[in-house]
């Protein structure tokens, strides 16, 4: 378990159980999932399309889908649960503490308004738009798309979303998410549909906007190179629960658990040496999920342990924490 | 003389100034054009990968649909096998249908979700007479287990796959036909990297044990450093770089490379070294539609002089076998 001893700790989710209702009956898809975020820490979030990433996020804003249960667990925001909220307190957590880019643009971005319309709604309904004037609300407008290195920022709160590349869309996103002074902003693949350079472009924007205002962020990514390059600390996501988290530095220098092994192998090397494996099998059907540790019939290293009981994530030192029975010497 | 006929006989396709233009309206009287490829020469020589790298929207798609004769180019030949094939798709030869073949980049939206895979595997094997109508079945099996899948997938519907599988299907289809020249569009770029490991390994494994040619589409340089033979930078309809793939990473030439391969993520220190020094990218693709004078890049150049805002470059060997589009060496 991870001992949360930290008074500036911003938020703390601790065993985040989350099921779907379908017809074949409960998909068990968070089994247990523990992270925690630091005031100004920049965090990722990794792990195989399909393994609950964008799941735990959308419990943090509790915008799960209607078939989504929660059965178990907590997501303290400054110690309080986001989980027991009423309406109202989710709703300054939604304005005021927390923002979210979402993965596809897009489906952010409402078509039929214009960039202004939808920008000034969020200002109006967070806290800074009280009692301000339709001037100041459109001077913040203006600030923050200079602030995401879009020119002409008058002519864009004038356009409709259809009417802006796919780069310009995915930075006016960014600046509707940071318009508003918020703690936390949860970052969901954003770039993932731009090429290499412009993707390069929005991450540095992200990062420094995110160092000067002070925020925290999660970045969520199934790109480790991307993780590697934008975050302090990062947690290693497998079909539902995490297995792996550490210090960024420590978690490439040192990797440990099987499944990370395994994504790393897998990555193309630009020093080449060919092509990896990958790791054999794929992600669990959540209807039916393996007993004992979700990775085991992926696992190289499995032990008769291994197929019964869920290994806890435990300290192997430096803030480094993994779920495995192998890596912990218990098997 | 001589090592050009020898040259020309290793060469399996030859694109020359190939030009496909889309109209998009007008401007006051003026047609508008979508210039997605511009002029494109490129040749692949048998039993090659060949890596074609360029951002979205650069045109790599569309070259690919015009060298399959989904496009009818604008202007421009392409030579296949030494014969012309610049003409669309219901005027080439069977067998010249037969012997190229795509994957295309969406596996979504290629496989169509009323048909089984069994349904959609036949089809080709009817149309180019690969078996006989009793053997079909049996080809069918052969073709999964090539793509490492278990016969009763035949039964499934692509809507019930995930997209791994969906792909390995596509493959599956493209190599029905015994083709010697496979395009592959994009084909791993919306999966996660361990089953990308999966698929990539089984297109070297066929591509050795049948001896095909591919040229493979991608944004992923780092992918090509351990694929490809040699690797082609297209920017904006037009071909910027193309060199073997170990001189191509060891001394990039063309500006917008280098701002590539520094952009790269990479999950480790000794890539990290490989990378060329941080070149900060800037300002956004100009449109196709209105592509700026001089050289298409000089917006986003930062070794931009005076001569690239108005004379746009061609191309030149600056090595051996090392082709560059830039003022910097002509
Ligand atoms: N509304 C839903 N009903 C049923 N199952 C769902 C629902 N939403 C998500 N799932 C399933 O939950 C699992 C986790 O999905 P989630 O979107 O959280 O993954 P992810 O890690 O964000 O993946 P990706 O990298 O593809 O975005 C998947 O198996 C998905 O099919
Ligand atoms: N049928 C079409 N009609 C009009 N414009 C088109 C058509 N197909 C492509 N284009 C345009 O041509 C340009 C090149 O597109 P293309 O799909 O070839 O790019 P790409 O390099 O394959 O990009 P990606 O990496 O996103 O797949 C783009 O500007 C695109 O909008
Ligand atoms: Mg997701
Ligand atoms: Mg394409």
């Amino acid at each position: 378990m991870i001992v949360n001893n930290e008074k500036d700790c911003i938020l703390d989710i601790r065993n985040l159980h989350v099921w779907y209702r379908t017809y074949g009956g409960f998909a068990e898809v968070l089994d247990g999932v523990n992270l925690m975020v630091k005031k100004g820490e920049k965090v990722g979030l990794v792990g195989e399309a399909g393994c609950g990433k964008t799941t735990t996020m959308r419990s943090v804003l509790r915008i799960l889908p209607e078939n989504a249960v929660v059965p178990k667990g907590e997501i303290l925001f400054h110690g309080q649960d986001i989980l027991k909220m009423k309406s109202q307190e989710i709703n300054k957590v939604r304005t005021q503490g927390i923002s979210m880019i979402f993965q596809e643009p897009s489906a952010a971005l409402n078509p039929v308004f214009t960039i202004g319309t939808q920008m000034f709604d969020v200002i109006r309904y967070s806290g800074s738009g009280k009692a301000k004037s339709k001037d100041e609300i459109k001077e913040l407008a203006v600030k923050a798309i200079r602030e995401v290195y879009i020119p002409d920022p008058e002519r864009i709160l004038k356009s409709y979303p259809g009417q802006l590349s796919g780069g310009m869309k995915q930075r006016v996103c960014i600046a509707m998410a940071i318009v508003t002074d918020r703690e936390l902003l949860i970052a969901d693949e954003p770039g993932t549909s731009l090429d290499v350079t412009i993707q390069d472009q929005v991450h540095r924007l992200l990062r420094g906007l995110v160092e000067k205002k002070g925020m925290s962020l999660i970045m969520i990514t199934h790109s480790l190179g991307v993780a590697r390059e934008m975050t302090d600390r990062i947690y290693v996501m497998y079909a539902g629960s995490i297995v792996e988290t550490a210090e960024t530095k420590v978690l490439f220098k040192d990797p440990m658990h099987p499944y990370t092994l395994g994504l790393l192998e897998s990555v193309p090397r630009l020093t080449g040496g060919g092509m990896a494996e990958g790791i054999y099998g794929r992600i669990p059907n959540y209807l039916s999920p393996p007993q004992g540790c979700r990775f085991h019939p992926r696992c190289r290293l499995a032990a008769e342990r291994c197929f019964e009981e869920k290994p806890p994530l435990m300290d192997v030192g430096e803030g480094h924490y993994v779920a495995c029975f192998w890596v912990q010497g218990v098997i | 003389m001589n090592s050009i006929t020898a040259a020309a006989e290793e060469t399996i396709l030859r694109v020359q100034n190939l030009k496909t233009y889309f109209p998009v309206g007008k401007s006051g009287g003026t047609p508008l054009f979508v210039k997605a490829v511009d002029g494109v020469n490129l040749t692949v020589k048998k039993g090659e990968i060949m890596g074609l790298v360029g951002e979205s929207g650069s045109g790599k798609s569309t070259l690919a649909y015009t060298v399959m004769g989904i496009y009818s180019p604008t202007e421009g030949s392409i030579i296949f096998k030494g014969q012309d094939i610049s003409v669309p798709s219901s005027r080439r030869s069977l067998s010249v249908k037969k012997d190229l073949q795509i994957v295309f980049q969406d596996p979504g939206s290629s496989l169509n979700p009323r048909q089984s895979v069994r349904q959609i595997l036949e089809l080709p094997l009817r149309v180019h007479r690969i078996v006989d109508r009793k053997n079909i079945e049996e080809k069918v099996v052969e073709l999964l287990r090539m793509v490492e899948l278990p016969p009763h997938y035949m039964y499934k519907s692509p809507v019930s796959m995930g997209g791994g599988e969906r792909q390995m299907i596509s493959i599956a289809r493209a190599l029905a036909t015994n083709p010697q020249f496979v395009i592959l569009d994009e084909p791993t770029s919306a999966l996660d990297v361990s089953i990308q490991a999966k698929i990539i390994n089984m297109l070297l494994k066929l591509q050795e044990k049948k001896e095909l040619t591919y040229l493979f589409i991608t944004h992923d340089l780092s992918l090509m450093r351990n694929i490809a033979t040699r690797v082609t930078i297209m920017y904006l309809g037009k071909i910027c770089e193309t060199a073997p793939t170990e001189e191509f990473f060891r001394s990039p030439l063309h500006p917008y490379t280098r701002m590539l391969l520094s952009s790269i993520p990479v999950v480790s220190e000794e890539e990290e070294e490989l990378k060329p020094k941080k070149v900060v990218s800037t300002g956004e693709i100009p449109s196709p539609v209105n592509v700026p004078p001089g050289c298409s890049f000089h917006l986003r150049c930062p070794e931009r002089r005076e001569v690239c805002m108005e004379v746009d470059p061609w191309m030149v060997e600056a090595e051996p076998g090392h082709f560059v589009r830039c003022h910097l060496y002509s």
